[in-house]
């Protein structure tokens, strides 16, 4: 639910990653902490167990530059990977305005990421909120690790489309971050299908993490133009 | 309402009618500080004493807090707690809701009374309310009601993204 106040002249809105444990999602906001300027950004709260698994949230609000004479803020969230920890996870979506999911591109954190992937989209069914009509992007993370499945499979498994029913956007729109691809694309079927934007990443070395933020917040912004 | 599209704002005639209610609550309850959040745990408004600590983090906590004591409301068979107050030795807050889409967050010391406090707040919530109901009945941006502030931005946020 993004928020402007032409009082303070900013426009607020809310970005939550999401995904399975140990994926990497706090890993995205502590490079974007450590990368951003200190007078852009506040300070990386993290609500985490004593293990620095995170038990409710991290936050971080970040400044991306002003539109109209108005700052754009933005407040990252992560929600806790630990399926035990479902009830908070859901809190956090309250409000949503984009969603990053972070997948584990390892094979065996594919089921994982399965399970994570449902659980987001019952748990944005339960707001009444249709996460196939709101800014998401999907990023597979820890793509230097011999263990990544290939991104052709993460794609099948998380990021196979969904109908695209409306008329006037039943055209091929191509992904302008991977040449040959398509966002929107007709099946041999004869069914039009949207994917989501996806991005891969290495969330430790930083490869990635802004491409994925950029891209999120670029879709949230449009969202409101 | 569908996410992303949906949106909320107030103008600085909200904003000052906002004010002036809270101001002359903490006149009234001799409360250090106001501030307003709104349930996604954006900060909205602060009156009174301007807070030393970080108070966007302050916001966002605020409303986990407030999510969290809904849902604790629930498991034991309540709609909600429609305030909360969490004592320290010298500040204490207190929590309440305000049509359900924003949360006043009191910050009061030693010199007045939690009781004192509460009573004043009583009327404040209730204009609060009002206030906070207008808001949100008016047409939200991309929803077929006023032009919004970025129609027609999209050159200007490609180019922020460049």
């Amino acid at each position: 639910m993004s928020m402007i106040n032409y009082a303070s002249r900013e426009i607020n809105c809310k970005i939550v990653y999401y995904g399975s444990g140990l994926g990497g999602k706090t890993t995205n906001l502590e490079h974007v902490y450590g990368k951003v300027q200190p007078d852009t950004r506040g300070k990386l709260i993290s609500l985490a167990t004593e293990t620095e698994r995170t038990l409710f949230f991290d936050f971080l609000p970040v400044d991306l530059g002003t539109i109209r004479g108005f700052k754009t803020r933005f407040h990252l969230y992560t929600v806790p990977g630990q399926v035990y920890y479902n009830a908070s996870r859901k809190l956090i979506l309250k409000g949503v305005d984009g969603i990053v999911f972070v997948a584990d591109s390892q094979v065996e954190r594919m089921e994982a990421n399965q399970e994570a992937m449902q659980n987001l989209y019952d748990n944005m069914a339960e707001y009444g909120y249709d996460l196939t009509k709101m800014p998401f992007v999907i990023q597979y993370n820890k793509r230097d690790l011999p263990n990544a499945a290939p991104v052709r499979e993460l794609q099948a498994a998380l990021n196979p489309g969904w109908e695209v029913t409306e008329p006037s956007r039943q055209r091929v729109t191509p992904d302008p971050s991977h040449g040959g691809e398509n966002l929107i694309e007709q099946l041999a079927t004869g069914e039009w299908v949207e994917h989501a934007p996806y991005f891969e990443a290495v969330a430790v070395t930083g490869d990635g993490v802004f491409e994925t933020l950029r891209a999120v917040s670029k879709l949230v912004l449009k969202s409101l133009a | 309402m569908a996410v992303g599209s949906a949106s909320w704002s107030f103008t600085e005639d909200d904003f000052g009618a906002i004010t002036q209610s809270l101001q002359r609550f903490l006149h009234e309850s001799n409360a250090r500080c106001a501030l307003l959040v709104d349930r996604s745990g954006q900060l909205v408004a602060t009156v009174g004493e301007q807070p030393k600590f970080d108070a966007t983090a302050f916001a966002t906590l605020t409303a986990a807090d407030f999510s969290a004591n809904d849902q604790l409301a629930k498991l034991i068979g309540e709609t909600d707690f429609n305030s909360l107050f969490h004592q320290g030795e010298k500040e204490s807050m207190y929590l309440a809701d305000i049509a359900r889409r924003v949360i006043l967050v009191v910050l009061f010391d030693n010199r007045t009374t939690l009781g004192l406090v509460r009573l004043k707040m009583k009327q404040t919530v209730d204009e609060l309310t009002k206030l906070f109901e207008q808001v949100f009945a008016r047409p939200a941006q991309g929803q077929g009601g006023a032009p919004g502030l970025l129609t027609g931005a999209d050159d200007e946020i490609d180019k922020l993204f460049q």
